[in-house]
């Protein structure tokens, strides 16, 4: 349907604009910024927050431009003094039910509200200070996020996020006019109630009322800590964000500049998650041929199918509150971030002769989630806990500022071995469809002895950005000792971000499809967007993003996991193979069912 | 009695599970437990299949859903302008001092819980006064005190 084309004039220049832009959308086409706050272009439109205000000639009142379409003849004045004496009065009536302690706060510095008071110099108090002592509740129950009420503008952004993106709704609006807050359940701390920790909410303030619980001065303690040995693991999707913290594009991939980082911080060995990315595809591959033979071959009815991909923790945590009657689907393995801690702890730390409990386990990761995960008492096969501190691409890229290292001025430098080779296969884990991508790369080969049948193995149909993908890949030519899966059309799905995994739980649950493996991440866009990479986040961002991940993947000299060196010597040096004991015993876990209400 | 869930149940037969038969269910609740508990919140959410913090959050909205316990009765004194200039201040003590308890709170045996309440509409018979759904102009603190007593005379 071709739309219709609306002329105005906005400060007094004309635009042609399709019916329906909003006149915020049509003053960026004339590169005229209009400040805003509530809005965000993942979100709907909410128009809560009146700093989008701009003057429409002929109407007494003035209009949120972000919810306001244009219409024919319609002349806007984004600057004029009505608007300007509004929007700045607007910016201090927030900020006098604001708590403006900004040098104390998390988020000073990278604060959208903080940059509007400094934009329009706000500086008497205008308006009483208005911060109910009531609106001063601090959570910290959540291993992951910190909710501060007291900062919190109700711009509802993390509503919609939650709802909208992630279908989750942990967090709602209660109470109204000035008792309003943004609150869970009977006002219950995060830690009780359906929160899946992802922390998209977190990427989606624009205050700092919802930010990640920090670790960065532990970490520091353990870097000062002589009797310390502190290895830290970096997530494939940090190395192409990490930059955008640093002043560098968005896009630009940083992997050996973050290691050289790493370096100069103090950690003693700086070492890669996509490591165990490779490992998990081992495991999780077979896993997923075993499961199949149960059954497609013996009519085990034990065995559940689709497998479900268990990398996740925010897809872990809302699996458990939400389809508790499906986590038998999901495979068992650990997550890369929690093989690794339990492979350091034990094979690594044997191999360079440091006591586990000499050794404290970090990792940098796009993700807040983790942070709850590391603390999960499934966690500590190792005998100790597997991972000790999870830091965010963000923090990490303040430990960078803090060291007063010029990141630019970096030069490349290598992850250190072993524990540090990985392939093309784990490096996309950071993208929707990447681990579906891998797992495929070697699965197929394992069965058939030849590569995915895909030009340069890339599996084009389960990458980009749609919500739900499916594909069907049929599988020929197989060996003897997998006869039965000879012809089979093996059907894969894969969602990202909580809303549509709901949509594609609800199909797999009706039996209204039929999968045999299904990839979930928590976050849109899978890793990269995660609730722990820097910040703003944007369908363009991500889709930058996507293109890093997957120009790193094909510069990698190998692109399948199970040909990285390194995993096939922690097999035949440690684990034995994959699903063996000790892979059962280190690698695997189990899941627990929470309550949905 | 009927257990909450029971309740619940039967409030969702009538009134159907759409988003729509949010209101009438949790009116109905509160008509027959006088409150909306937990428990109340989180079987209203499953037969709806909402969330359970979407559902606290319409319930926190309304000041005559009320999320803690309240007596059989409820008194709500207008609080606002006319009302207080006609003297709400002496019909609240009143009430107060007779029931022995402060606003907000419910008596021991159950029986009222004193509010004070936003405008009702009867500024020109104020001070006004709300027990459950009926309005009572004109007060004095001692016509207020004879109400209650009635009240308390049926809620034996």
């Amino acid at each position: 349907m071709s739309k219709y084309l609306v002329n105005l004039k906005i400060n007094n220049m004309p635009v042609s604009v399709e019916e329906g832009t909003t006149i915020l959308e049509a003053a960026r086409k004339l590169n005229f910024r209009i400040p805003t706050l509530c809005n965000h272009p993942d979100l709907t439109v909410a128009g809560n927050c009146r700093v989008c205000v701009v003057e429409v000639k002929g109407s007494r009142l003035l209009a949120a431009a972000c919810a306001t379409p244009v219409s024919e003849g319609m002349e806007v004045f984004t600057n004029s003094e009505k608007v300007r004496v509004s929007r700045k009065h607007i910016v201090e009536l927030l900020l006098s039910e604001h708590n403006a302690d900004c040098t104390k706060c998390f988020k000073n510095g990278r604060c959208e509200l903080q940059d509007l008071a400094s934009e329009y110099r706000i500086g008497d108090h205008v308006f009483l200070d208005l911060v109910k002592p009531e609106s001063k509740i601090l959570d910290i129950s959540s291993p992951s996020i910190v909710k501060d009420d007291s900062k919190c503008i109700r711009c509802q952004r993390c509503v919609r996020t939650c709802t909208e993106l992630q279908g989750v709704s942990a967090l709602g609006v209660v109470n109204k006019g000035d008792h309003q807050r943004i609150s869970t359940f009977f006002n219950k701390p995060l830690h009780e109630v359906v929160c899946t920790n992802c922390g998209q909410c977190i990427n989606r303030c624009p205050t700092g009322a919802l930010t990640e619980r920090n670790y960065i001065e532990e970490v520091w303690n353990a870097i000062y800590n002589p009797s310390k040995f502190v290895v830290v693991q970096t997530a494939p999707a940090t190395r192409i964000a990490l930059g955008e913290d640093l002043g560098i594009a968005v896009g630009e991939r940083v992997t050996g500049k973050m290691v050289a980082a790493l370096k100069k911080l103090g950690f003693s060995k700086v070492l890669d998650t996509d490591f165990t990315a490779d490992l998990t595809i081992m495991e999780e591959g077979t896993e997923l041929l075993t499961r199949l033979k149960k059954a497609l071959v013996d009519k085990d009815e034990s065995v559940v199918l689709p497998m479900m991909t268990s990398c996740s923790p925010g897809w872990i945590k809302f699996q458990e509150h939400m389809y508790p009657e499906l986590l038998d689907n999901l495979s068992t393995c650990k997550s890369p971030q929690q093989m690794f801690g339990a492979v350091a702890k034990t094979y690594y730390a044997d191999k360079i002769n440091i006591k586990a409990q000499d050794m404290v386990v970090v990792s940098i990761m796009p993700c807040v989630a983790k942070k709850f995960e590391c603390e999960r008492p499934e966690m500590r096969d190792s005998g100790y806990q597997d991972v000790d501190y999870v830091l965010t691409t963000r923090e990490l890229a303040m430990m960078i500022k803090q060291a007063g290292i010029d990141f630019d001025k970096l030069e490349d430098e290598h992850y250190d071995s072993i524990l540090g080779e990985s392939t093309g296969a784990a490096v996309i884990f950071g993208a929707t469809g990447g681990v579906m991508e891998a797992a495929l790369r070697t699965a197929y080969e394992i069965v058939t002895g030849r590569e995915v049948p895909f030009t340069n193995l890339n599996i084009k149909p389960v990458r980009g950005m749609e919500g739900i993908k499916e594909a069907s890949v049929k599988i020929k030519g197989v060996k003897p000792e997998w006869d039965f899966l000879e012809g089979v059309e093996l059907n894969v799905a894969i969602a990202h971000g909580l809303a549509n995994a709901r949509a594609l739980m609800e199909k797999v649950r009706t039996g209204e499809a039929s999968y045999h493996f299904i990839e979930i991440m928590g976050c849109p866009g899978g890793c990269l967007g995660g609730g722990g990479q820097p910040i703003p986040t944007s369908p363009e961002i991500r889709k930058k993003r996507a293109e890093a991940i997957y120009a790193e993947d094909s510069e990698m000299i190998i692109r399948k996991s199970h040909e990285n060196p390194e995993v096939a010597e922690i097999y035949q040096q440690f684990l034995g193979e994959p699903l063996g004991h000790k892979s059962h015993d280190l690698l695997h876990t189990h899941y627990k069912p929470r309550k949905r209400y | 009695m009927l257990t909450t869930e029971a309740l619940v149940k039967e409030l969702v037969e009538k009134n159907g599970r759409s988003r729509n038969s949010l209101m009438p269910i949790l009116q109905g609740i509160v008509q027959k437990e006088h409150y909306l508990s937990e428990e109340a919140l989180l079987s209203v959410a499953k037969e709806l299949d909402l969330s359970a913090a979407d559902v606290y959050g319409t319930a926190s909205f309304y000041t005559f859903l009320d999320t803690v316990p309240r007596g059989k009765n409820i008194i709500r004194v207008c609080k606002t302008i006319t009302c207080h200039m006609k003297g709400k201040d002496e019909v609240i003590n009143a009430l107060s001092n007779a029931l022995k308890i402060k606003v907000g709170e419910t008596t021991h045996d159950k029986k009222f819980t004193l509010l004070t309440a936003n405008c009702l509409g009867w500024c020109h018979k104020g001070p006004v006064m709300l027990v459950n759904d009926e309005v009572y102009p004109d007060l004095t603190p001692q016509k207020a005190l004879e109400i209650i007593e009635e009240y308390g005379k049926e809620a034996k």
